[in-house]
């Protein structure tokens, strides 16, 4: 399949008055044309930074992006059919600009507190449309009411002229797919959208996303903290601990043969399957290491149980251990169960 | 929205109502309010009949209730030193504080908010080293020693502006302002416009990292537009409340500015008053400063509640 | 944005982390305390700049005798109306001038210091003793208790304060008592307002509910829990409440209502000055730059406590 996205070494610092916070210290990754990618990783480790990183979204002061490189090979490019990646981090603003909200759509965690709460719905709406797709007003306007029909809001005409705070959590994070998928991206990019939502507004969420994925041909990325939404709807899953990209695999791969202890434990910590509740990661103990000065070995030694004594003089690079399947640690853990 | 504006209207008239309890109790405070209404040469013949006159010799709630039922048609008595009506003398300094406090409002307006704007868009920047400077200056300069230097220099020294009086221009029936206004109001402003800069400027840092500010360059919005429509947009709802509640203590009068200048307005006639130990007339002008200000708190809440949607739709 | 802008939890190493180097040894006492103080001080130039004017003023007002080049009170006539030393008729003896009755304007002003800071120390005291006390409780009862308190906060909160701190003080008669008590009981509501909304907010967190279901008692809870909390946001308001009063103070002195016009204070010589302005315009302007001196100290010292006492304001650089 072809790669849409590719992240190189992503290297991201904050540089506070505390010191300097190094919130990515290399990631690397990519995603697929059509795929679903989820990211998974206690907070903290870098999943919203990564994201913001590419579609220079950061408040600079304090972040700064200090290295890496985000290749995307759009392939809906109207203008010059040339398939040559663009590297994100090198855009200026007004390139960044075509692709945020246009190539790559954004979903928020919290549509309350990430929408207009004195904009109405509609008018949030068709701003995208009239920036990216050069409509009139009054165009703007019957998209966005399509829009919101297509993502199951009843009555859309109605609620297009009403405010975020009229709507229910549902309906407001249904809202905000709606502005991300408004110009027809080609890729999602959605942090932890449905972790301020109840379980079965939650399972409509995803069945949504998921369906607007196959219908418009586009390729999520999914940050959640839910181990059993990623089993469910991702096609491949990345972990990350402390600002690096530690595992990414196949997702039955990943579930069945972890092969970094870090996800191990995470995958240990998860209820077995019939248990209440949501899937957490917070339950593993130990505390994430100190972002202002990093370790120059393993990130996860103090916490990990097969620490040896190289692990406590370098850090370990990312390597293939099976087809598809990139760990960080000096050795392999995978159970190579079938 | 018709049950916000009623329960404010409520608070308000239970506010007026507190007032009236307090301008009445606090004339008991020494004992005898009527040596406060007299004047301290009258002889005690007239110090009783003043007593039976306005029935200090009832019991106390009685005295409240008849002083509550005059006070909300307007009638505190009368003021021994001008023997008028302590409302009619009010009503006729008005025109002089609202010409004031509206120029000094504009004044606070036009440079505060710009200023206020620019700062907190540019942090750290010269502009914002600056604003921030003003609004410090404009919270710890006293307004009375402002006007003394002001004059110093503006009117003695330079002698542009008349360092005392009022001047008005009669145009077509209308009365209008004239350059005397400036150095007071110019004095006058200066505290608000500290506020109103200092105000602005946490708004805007504040909204700036609202997180649906962030939606919306996630959306491809320009910068400009984003400025325009999504922070400054929403930074002028809070503002409309500091105005109004600025405007309030502008119009109560300025005792300060007006009596440096002898700016025939409420404030002087207060100061005055006090110099008489007139307290009927204080007690109405208390009042009444107290009606300007609920009035104005309340006239702002509702235009509060019409510009913000979360409560225009309650 | 900051990092909790996704509305989670803020990792704890991370938050830990954010501090200052001290924050990770996990000192304790007293030197600790300066030494972390001086460490967030010295971050902030105009907080410094800040604490030590103020510290200036206070230094003259309790070394007023030994610092003051003549007896403020002493007239001498022969002497009178002098200008600043650095007028051609000025002379080092007084270095600021003199005013109508030849007292000398510099040791009046450093005396001036004394009533100010008296006025604005136990105004600030009387207010924060009792607006803790009831916000305390308003917050702790809830209910129609503390319904009925707000209610009387709100109230005070939207008079015209000068106006009627002007009509007290004309009804009372002009003394240091009456100046300090007019100060100390307008100035309570708030005092409440920000004790009562502490305690609604720690309500809210669940954090007293904790504490009373491992079972801590009502004074327990507000001595260990609450009143730690609060100092902080007090410490703050107080500062610029202090300054607001010291404000005050010299407005009442220029309309003749504060201490007794023998008595130096800044307001009472701008007042006197006032009546001059025109031929010996430094009898009026000294006081007032005192005044701003003054409060321009104790508002870059309130900011600075501000961004220090509030913790989430340390950990983004500005
Ligand atoms: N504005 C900021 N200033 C300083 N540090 C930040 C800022 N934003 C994020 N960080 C740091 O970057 C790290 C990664 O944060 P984030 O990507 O939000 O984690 P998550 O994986 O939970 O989305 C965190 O440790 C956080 O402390
Ligand atoms: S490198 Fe060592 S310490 Fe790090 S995860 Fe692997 S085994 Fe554990
Ligand atoms: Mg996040």
């Amino acid at each position: 399949m072809a790669k849409i996205l590719e992240v190189n070494d992503l290297i991201t610092r904050f540089y506070t008055f505390d010191g300097v916070v190094h919130a990515l210290s290399g990631v690397s990754f990519d995603l697929d044309e059509g795929e679903t990618l989820g990211i998974v990783g206690e907070s903290g480790s870098g999943k919203s930074v990564t994201m913001m990183s590419l579609l220079h979204l950061l408040p600079t002061p304090p972040a700064r992006i200090e290295g890496g490189k985000a290749l995307f090979y759009s392939n809906r490019n109207e203008q010059n059919n040339n398939t040559d990646p663009v590297d994100l981090l090198q855009l200026d603003k007004s390139g960044i600009r075509k692709i945020r909200g246009g190539k790559i759509g954004f979903i928020f965690q919290d549509a309350l507190s990430a929408l207009n709460p004195v904009m109405t719905i509609g008018r949030q709406i068709s701003e995208t449309l009239i920036e990216h797709l050069g409509m009139t007003v009054d165009e703007a306007k019957k998209r966005s009411i399509e829009l919101l029909e297509y993502v199951g809001i009843p009555e859309a005409e109605k609620r297009f002229s009403a405010y975020p705070h009229q709507f229910s959590g549902g309906m407001r994070q249904r809202t905000m797919i709606a502005v991300a998928i408004a110009c027809n991206p080609e890729i999602i990019i959605a942090d932890e959208p449905t972790t301020a939502l109840d379980v079965t507004v939650q399972a409509q969420i995803i069945e949504l996303v998921q369906r607007l994925k196959k219908e418009m041909k586009m390729s999520v990325i999914w940050i959640t903290h839910d181990l059993g939404v990623v089993a469910g709807m991702a096609d491949r899953v990345l972990v990350m601990y402390a600002g690096s990209a530690v595992e990414i695999a196949p997702v039955d791969d990943l579930f069945y043969n972890p092969g970094h202890p870090y996800t191990i434990k995470l995958l240990g910590a998860l209820p077995k399957i019939g248990e209440e509740g949501q899937h957490r990661l917070e339950s593993i103990d130990g505390t994430p290491p100190d972002l202002l000065s990093p370790p120059a070995h393993c990130q996860f030694a103090w916490r990990c149980p097969h620490a040896a004594e190289k692990c406590w003089q370098a850090v370990p690079a990312a390597r293939e251990i099976s087809p598809g399947h990139h760990a960080a640690c000096f050795f392999d853990f995978a159970a190579r169960r079938p | 929205m018709q049950k916000y504006i009623f329960s404010r209207l409520v608070q308000s008239l239970c506010i007026l109502f507190g007032v009236l309890f307090i301008v009445f109790f606090m004339m008991q405070v020494t004992g005898d309010p009527v040596s406060l209404l007299l004047s301290r040469h009258a002889t005690p013949q007239e110090v009783e009949e003043m007593r039976e006159e306005l029935g200090y010799n009832r019991p106390i709630l009685i005295q409240f209730t008849s002083f509550v039922s005059r006070a909300v048609v307007g009638d505190f008595g009368r003021s021994f030193r001008h023997k008028q009506p302590a409302m009619d003398l009010i009503i006729e300094r008005l025109p002089a504080t609202v010409e004031l406090a509206v120029t000094a409002l504009l004044i606070s307006l036009i440079l505060g908010i710009p200023l206020g704007l620019i700062s907190g868009s540019n942090p750290g920047s010269f502009w914002d080293v600056i604003s921030r400077g003003t609004g410090l200056l404009g919270q710890t300069i006293p307004n009375f020693w402002l006007a003394l230097i002001l004059i110093l220099v503006f009117s003695v020294n330079l002698g542009w502006f008349p360092s005392f009086g009022r001047e008005t221009w009669h145009f077509m029936g209308l009365t209008l302002p004239t350059r005397s206004v400036i150095l007071p109001a110019f004095s006058l402003s200066l505290f608000t416009m500290g506020q109103l800069i200092r105000f602005t400027r946490s708004a805007v840092l504040e909204i700036r990292s609202e997180d649906y500010v962030r939606t919306a360059y996630s959306k491809g919005i320009p910068d400009r537009k984003v400025y325009i429509r999504h922070i400054l947009r929403n930074a002028s709802i809070p503002l409309i409340s500091i105005v109004g509640v600025q405007f309030g203590y502008l119009l109560s009068g300025s005792i300060y500015i007006e009596t440096i200048f002898s700016w025939p307005g409420l404030g002087n006639l207060l100061a005055e008053s006090i110099g008489n130990r007139d307290f009927a007339l204080v007690q109405a002008i208390a009042f009444f400063s107290s009606f300007v200000v609920v009035t104005l708190n309340l006239l702002t809440d509702i235009a509060y509640g019409l510009a913000d949607p979360r409560i225009r739709y309650e | 944005m900051d990092n909790n802008s996704t509305g989670q939890q803020i990792p704890t190493g991370v938050a830990a982390s954010t501090g200052l180097a001290i924050d990770q040894k996990q000192e304790t006492g007293l030197w600790h305390f300066i030494k972390y103080t001086a460490h967030l001080l010295a971050r902030d130039k105009a907080g410094t700049i800040g604490l030590i004017m103020f510290v200036i003023v206070v230094l003259s007002a309790i070394l007023a005798p030994w610092i003051s080049p003549h007896d403020p009170l002493k007239q001498n006539l022969r002497h009178a109306k002098k200008p600043p030393a650095w007028y051609e008729k000025g002379t080092m003896e007084y270095p600021l001038g003199t005013d109508n009755l030849g007292r000398d304007i510099l040791s009046r002003i450093i005396y001036g210091s004394r009533v100010s800071l008296t006025v604005g120390f136990f105004g600030v005291l009387i207010a924060s003793s009792l607006g803790i006390v009831i916000g305390l409780f308003s917050g702790y009862k809830g209910g129609k208790t503390d319904n009925i308190i707000m209610g009387g906060v709100n109230m005070i909160l939207a008079l015209p304060y000068l106006v009627f701190v002007v009509f007290i003080a004309a009804i009372l008669g002009s003394s240091l008592l009456n100046v300090i008590l007019i100060f100390g009981f307008t100035d309570i509501p708030i005092f409440v307002r920000i004790t009562r909304g502490e305690v609604i907010k720690m309500r809210a967190s669940g954090f007293v509910e904790s504490a009373v279901s491992i079972g801590a008692t009502g004074n327990r809870i507000i001595f260990s829990h609450l009143l730690p909390n609060l100092i902080g946001p007090i410490v703050t308001i107080a500062t610029f409440e202090m300054s607001a009063m010291i404000f005050y103070e010299a407005g009442l002195g220029f309309l003749g209502l504060s201490v007794p016009p023998s008595v130096p204070s800044w307001g009472n010589m701008l007042a006197a000055g006032r009546k001059y302005l025109v031929i010996y315009p430094w009898i009026a302007t000294f006081p007032g730059l005192a005044i701003v001196f003054t409060g321009l100290g104790m508002n870059l010292l309130g900011d600075w406590l501000r961004d220090v006492l509030d913790p989430r304001m340390r950990r983004v650089k500005k």
